[in-house]
């Protein structure tokens, strides 16, 4: 069983419920990611005005955590859910935690973009930064779009693309200590960049930690802490 | 470096935090059998309600059957200890092994079957009789006089039945004016006055309010320290409370027999989960 796909329950309400809380989190999932895309726009065009927009944005995000939970909580005392009903409610919670601090990490950048703008950074320190933001964007995209399908399969490959972002993040490491060891006066510049970088890197992690929620979700089985590998033999079990 | 490295020995204590947690979750291996059921089919007249059941009920463990109404959880118990012997239309065939002794043998002494294994039904049914009584009944049956041997057994099985405070200062009332959780837990102290090895317990808090329902869920998790349960009930939240182990029964086949938390968190036949989680199968 790849995908997720039960026949309805005999409480069309409980059905509802459960509809609704997927459909939340979907929601939210858009809302951060709509957040992400915009910081990285403000961060392109320098634009302080977006990156305020941003920054303001997150308590929408952190509202919708508190709500949402507060279903799941009804859900578990009212309905008692077993099977996969469990642990569809415990994949929200998880996954709304994630999404909830995604929301924090893309305030971070937001900060750190209207600091760049103050202080006029040259943009070839964080040039490299907005292409992995690309990749981190997609990678919650896809991310999203896993727990959207209940794709198990294609969450092991979506999992797999964290391990390039944290190279990426490494070689841009090293780029940046490279700008302060040449002129240490762009220290404090380039240690704006470090924090959103690592801001980035963490945005990829809690992706990751959103498509190990949808395998557990799917198959039942908890991937937390193992190698990709190991991932791909408990999804594909031949 | 060092720290990784503290990081990577870290990540494999994990691993293998892991799968000790799965291994004795999975552990049926590590269990005594206690009853065995190889290839049983039972009819009634023409219909056939159990269908080549293979089972084994682990030693002091509490297994639950679950299933929809007519799917044969009940009819299945009752063979633990002949009950269906007493009604004429069924026939079985196949074992039932008690420790290696199959209890369907021609030479089997059934009233000293039902001594083993002891049954509690959905509805209290005490005797007519005090409530001491009522839990001597067994013990006198089998030819005890000695008043203060039975005063021991009715003490020490009121005790195990969680009922002793509640009644020792009116031993000697009508058992019938007992509250109904307190009536079920007296026959279960009846049940267990004569120390069988296996308890039938079939639906035995579906007639109770959720208190004594908790009372007697409390009780059956103490006694399994000292003998098997077998337990029928409608309730699935009560089967995942109480069982280590979960038979799912359909139409008279076992579907699944898991231990009891991956059958409610992940089950591997569909229509356990459909049935679990309250679907349309």
């Amino acid at each position: 069983m790849t995908t997720r796909s039960l026949p309805q329950h005999i409480s069309k309400q409980f059905d509802q419920e459960l509809e609704d809380l997927r459909a939340k989190v979907m929601t939210m999932g858009g809302l951060v990611e709509d957040l992400l895309g915009k910081s990285l726009d403000a961060l392109d065009r320098s634009d302080s005005e977006l990156a305020e927009t941003v920054t303001s944005s997150d308590y929408k995000v952190n509202l919708m955590e508190v709500n949402i939970d507060e279903e799941c909580t009804q859900v578990l005392a009212r309905r008692q859910p077993a099977a996969g009903d469990l642990r569809l409610v415990l994949a929200v919670i998880k996954t709304i935690s994630d999404l909830e601090r995604i929301g924090d990490e893309i305030e971070k950048i937001g900060k750190m973009v209207v600091r760049l703008c103050e202080q006029n950074s040259p943009k070839s320190y964080y040039v490299s930064v907005i292409a992995m933001g690309q990749h981190v964007q997609k990678m919650l995209h896809d991310a999203l779009d896993v727990f959207a399908r209940m794709d198990s399969q294609k969450a092991v490959d979506v999992a797999a693309q964290d391990h390039k972002i944290d190279e990426e993040y490494s070689a841009i490491l090293r780029q940046l200590i490279t700008y302060m060891m040449e002129d240490p006066r762009s220290i404090s510049n380039v240690l704006d960049v470090v924090w959103a970088v690592r801001a980035l890197e963490r945005i990829g992690d809690h992706a990751n930690n959103i498509c190990e929620n949808v395998i557990y979700l799917v198959e039942g089985k908890d991937v937390r802490h193992t190698s990709i590998e190991d991932m791909r033999k408990e999804v594909f079990p031949d | 470096m060092n720290k990784q490295n503290e990081l990577r020995t870290h990540a494999v204590d994990i691993t293998s935090l892991r799968k000790n947690v799965v291994s004795d979750s999975d552990s049926m291996q590590n269990e005594k059998e206690c009853l065995r059921v190889e290839d049983l089919n039972l009819f009634y007249g023409e219909k056939q309600a159990l269908k080549n059941i293979d089972l084994v009920i682990p030693e002091k463990k509490v297994t639950a059957f679950i299933g929809p109404s007519g799917c044969g959880k009940s009819t299945l118990l009752r063979c633990f200890n002949r009950m269906n012997d007493l009604i004429d239309s069924v026939n079985i065939e196949g074992k039932i092994l008690l420790h290696n002794d199959n209890i369907y043998d021609k030479g089997v002494n059934v009233a000293e079957l039902r001594r083993h294994v002891g049954m509690v039904f959905q509805k209290p049914n005490p005797f007519p009789k005090s409530i001491y009584e009522n839990v001597a009944y067994g013990l006198r049956l089998q030819g005890i006089k000695s008043r203060r041997r039975l005063d021991t057994v009715v003490e020490k099985s009121l005790k195990a039945a969680a009922l002793w405070d509640e009644v020792k200062d009116r031993l000697d009332d009508n058992a019938l004016g007992l509250s109904g959780g307190q009536q079920q837990r007296l026959v279960i102290a009846r049940a267990i006055a004569i120390e069988p090895e296996v308890l039938l317990l079939d639906e035995p808090a579906s007639a109770l309010d959720p208190i004594s329902t908790l009372k007697i869920e409390e009780l059956i998790y103490e006694l399994k320290e000292e003998y098997t349960i077998v337990i029928v009930t409608h309730n699935m939240q009560q089967a995942a409370r109480v069982s280590d182990y979960t038979a799912f029964m359909y139409l008279g086949d076992v579907v699944e027999f898991g231990d009891t938390r991956s059958v409610f968190t992940n089950p591997e036949q569909k229509q356990t989960e459909d049935y679990i989680t309250g679907r349309y199968g």
